[in-house]
């Protein structure tokens, strides 16, 4: 309907501009939940929350209330009509709300409606003009701008006149609409519809059911909002919690890959590994898997990057599902590492808990809590393997990984995940294809070889980066992890004492060669002088012919000279005779 | 020769039935309420009634502490148990029977 503005002029009444409005939503302060509501429960209207015994539906009524009262300044009224204010304000002190305190500073109005059908005769036509006037003065009390009620239904076991009721019923969601309050009605879950009462005929904006089952003895609960008109929202069935914090939901963010990429690099804690890692370490924001079998080194990794980022002085959460925070921390000491230190500062957080306690979505849930709550920089989870439900089947399992990876990397988080694999196992399969949602995968391997095993390590891929392909050798000392480069040769990896006495036994070859070519160089020095020796000696032959062929020329002349000479006299002292 | 007997007086009965009637305002079913138990009260002369009338509307609060949810409400107080009947009290045989009354008696 268009709402028209009288125009003074003419008296006639002018069709104002049809304005949008969105749906306006009153925040919940539930965590989780105004995400998938997108922004809370319809302002103004009632919605129906409903489910079987059990599965929570007074606690979010009360968390929605309380929280409106002590967040967002909107006081309430409770119209309860199975419990007592005193039985309820000592179920919910558990979760840290004060209701008495809240009905002393007048923020909420507490009002125990009794309808005992023993006590209630009917004779004649009536309605629940009664209620009306305890709920008006209730809201009056305090100014109130939410109301829950816990549960209507309670109304048809004490009136059996559905006719009055129905119309009753009608009148009161009008009358809250009128005064602009934003309710909520817990309602008993029915076999075919959606309440067992068919309350959701009469008030249907939003509905939102919850759900307690038993699966492998675990507690699962879930919720799933049937229906919310206005509005787009997350139409899938969501886990959530109870917890001495009130409740959680777990939403599933931006699964649509957007998360922004840093470039910077953080250290693995080990230089070594960051050498086989261009240098640098791994991606900040990235996962990173190290799988390997039991007792191969992967926790010592692990608790090695988490002192590497708490010493950078970022915090670190991490989680351990086989041994408590004081074993690690011992056990990390005897290679150097001082996590109790990093602890003390405030950096390092570790929480642990039993694997068997909760179902999947259970630890998914508290792990993102966790993370919501300390805001770390990097989070280790040693094992993750621990995390999967033997019983659940491959798509659950991924899911939840998935959430789970998507839950750090939209924060540019650093994930570590240890994975253990079975000794007889190909090392290279992992059970979820986990491998595939990681960008990082470092393996740890065992190799046997003349009666020792010797811890390996290799980097089987690395997104984004040159990773080095070659396989280490994985050692501990006090002074922390080395990696050594594994003798490559013909005999294929050698690592341990084979490695040394292979080491050992090239140097020996090395050096019995180095010796057999001074030999050598010696022999041919020898053997020249021999030959310079020889060499010399024919060439004093030669100059002596030489000398000799010389003379023999000189004197031949010499010796044809005088010839000359003797014939010149003979024809000189002839020709004197001749006169 | 008819022999009337007299009406008892209500003290020799010693039963005093205390009534207090819950209604909102001046609504139709409110008065009907209240004139409904005039006639009814009014039938049983052996009994003394004392009937009070709560307009809830002039005050709420008392909604709240004597847990009123229907209007009309008719609430016997004395003698003990306490018994209530809603409704306009239209259905005289269970206002009667509701409120445990003697049933009137023809002289």
């Amino acid at each position: 309907m268009r709402p028209k503005t009288k125009n003074a002029k003419n008296g006639k009444s002018q069709p104002r501009v049809h304005e949008l409005r969105p749906l306006q939503k009153a925040a919940t302060g539930i965590a989780g939940l105004d995400e998938i509501t997108g922004g809370g429960l319809p302002r103004g209207r009632t919605s129906i929350v409903c489910g079987g015994p059990g599965c929570g539906k007074t606690m979010l009524g009360i968390e929605f209330l309380v929280r409106g009262a002590l967040q967002f300044d909107e006081p309430g009224v409770l119209m309860a009509f199975e419990e007592t204010p005193e039985d309820i304000a000592q179920n919910v002190a558990s979760l840290g709300f004060d209701i008495e305190d809240l009905a002393a500073r007048k923020k909420l109005y507490l009002d125990y409606i009794s309808v005992e059908p023993s006590e209630l005769q009917e004779a004649g036509d009536y309605d629940l003009e009664g209620l009306f006037l305890r709920l008006q003065s209730a809201v009056q009390a305090v100014g109130a701008k939410r109301v829950m009620f816990d549960t209507l239904e309670a109304l048809f076991s004490g009136f059996s006149n559905p006719g009055i009721l129905r119309s009753e019923f009608r009148r009161l969601f009008r009358w809250l609409k009128d005064q602009g309050l934003t309710a909520i009605i817990t309602a008993e879950r029915g076999e075919g519809t959606l309440t067992r009462q068919g309350l959701e005929e009469y008030v249907s904006d939003c509905v939102i059911l919850l759900d307690h089952r038993i699966r492998d003895q675990i507690s699962v609960r879930r919720m799933r909002i049937v229906k919310y008109r206005g509005t787009k929202h997350g139409a899938d069935e969501y886990p959530f919690l109870i917890d001495e914090r009130g409740m959680s939901v777990l939403p599933i963010t931006a699964l649509q890959l957007q998360h922004d990429v840093s470039d910077e690099r953080v250290s693995s804690g080990v230089p070594d590994l960051d050498a086989l890692l261009e240098g640098k370490g791994y991606f900040r924001g990235s996962t990173v898997l190290l799988s390997g079998t039991a007792g191969s080194g992967k926790t010592t990794l692990a608790s090695s990057f988490a002192a590497e980022t708490c010493r950078r002085g970022e915090r670190c959460l991490y989680i351990a599902f086989e041994e408590s925070p004081k074993q690690v921390a011992r056990n990390m000491r005897s290679i150097g590492l001082d996590l109790d230190e990093w602890n003390r500062q405030g950096l390092l957080f570790c929480e642990s808990w039993r694997p068997t306690q909760f179902g999947m979505e259970m630890h998914l849930l508290r792990i993102h809590k966790l993370i919501e709550q300390i805001q770390p920089r990097a989070v280790v989870i040693d094992p993750i393997t621990n995390l999967i439900d033997s019983a659940a089947n491959q798509k659950e399992v991924y899911s939840v990984l998935l959430r789970l990876i998507d839950t750090m990397k939209s924060r540019g988080v650093t994930a570590v995940f240890v994975s253990l694999t079975g000794g007889n196992e190909d090392l290279e399969r992992t059970n979820v294809g986990i491998s595939s949602l990681t960008d990082t995968w470092i393996l740890l391997r065992d190799v046997e070889l003349n009666g020792e095993r010797n811890r390996c390590i290799y980097v089987l891929k690395a997104r984004g980066m040159a990773h080095s392909n070659q396989l280490r050798e994985f050692r501990l000392s006090s002074s922390g992890v080395e990696l050594i480069p594994a003798y490559i040769g013909n005999g294929g990896v050698l690592t341990g004492s084979a490695r040394l006495s292979q080491e050992a036994k090239e140097k020996a070859d090395a050096l019995t060669r180095q010796q057999e070519a001074e030999r050598k160089q010696q022999q041919f020095a020898r053997k020249r002088l021999a030959l310079e020796a020889q060499v010399e000696v024919l060439q004093a032959e030669l100059a002596e012919i030489e000398h000799e062929a010389k003379l023999a020329g000189v004197q031949e002349r010499k010796r044809e000279d005088e010839l000359l000479l003797d014939r010149q006299r003979m024809a000189e002292s002839r020709g004197s005779r001749q006169d | 020769m008819k022999t009337k007997t007299k009406p008892k007086a209500p003290k020799s009965s010693g039963e005093i039935i205390e009534l207090r009637l819950y209604v909102a305002g001046q609504t139709p079913k409110s008065l009907a309420a209240i004139s409904n138990l005039r006639k009814i009260c009014g039938q049983d002369l052996k009994t003394r009634y004392h009937i009070e009338v709560i307009d809830l509307v002039k005050n709420p609060a008392l909604a709240r502490d004597h847990q009123i949810v229907a209007i009309p409400t008719l609430v016997r107080s004395l003698p003990v148990p306490i018994r209530k009947i809603i409704g306009d009290l239209s259905d005289t045989e269970r206002v009667v029977v509701g409120l445990q009354i003697v049933e009137p008696k023809r002289a």
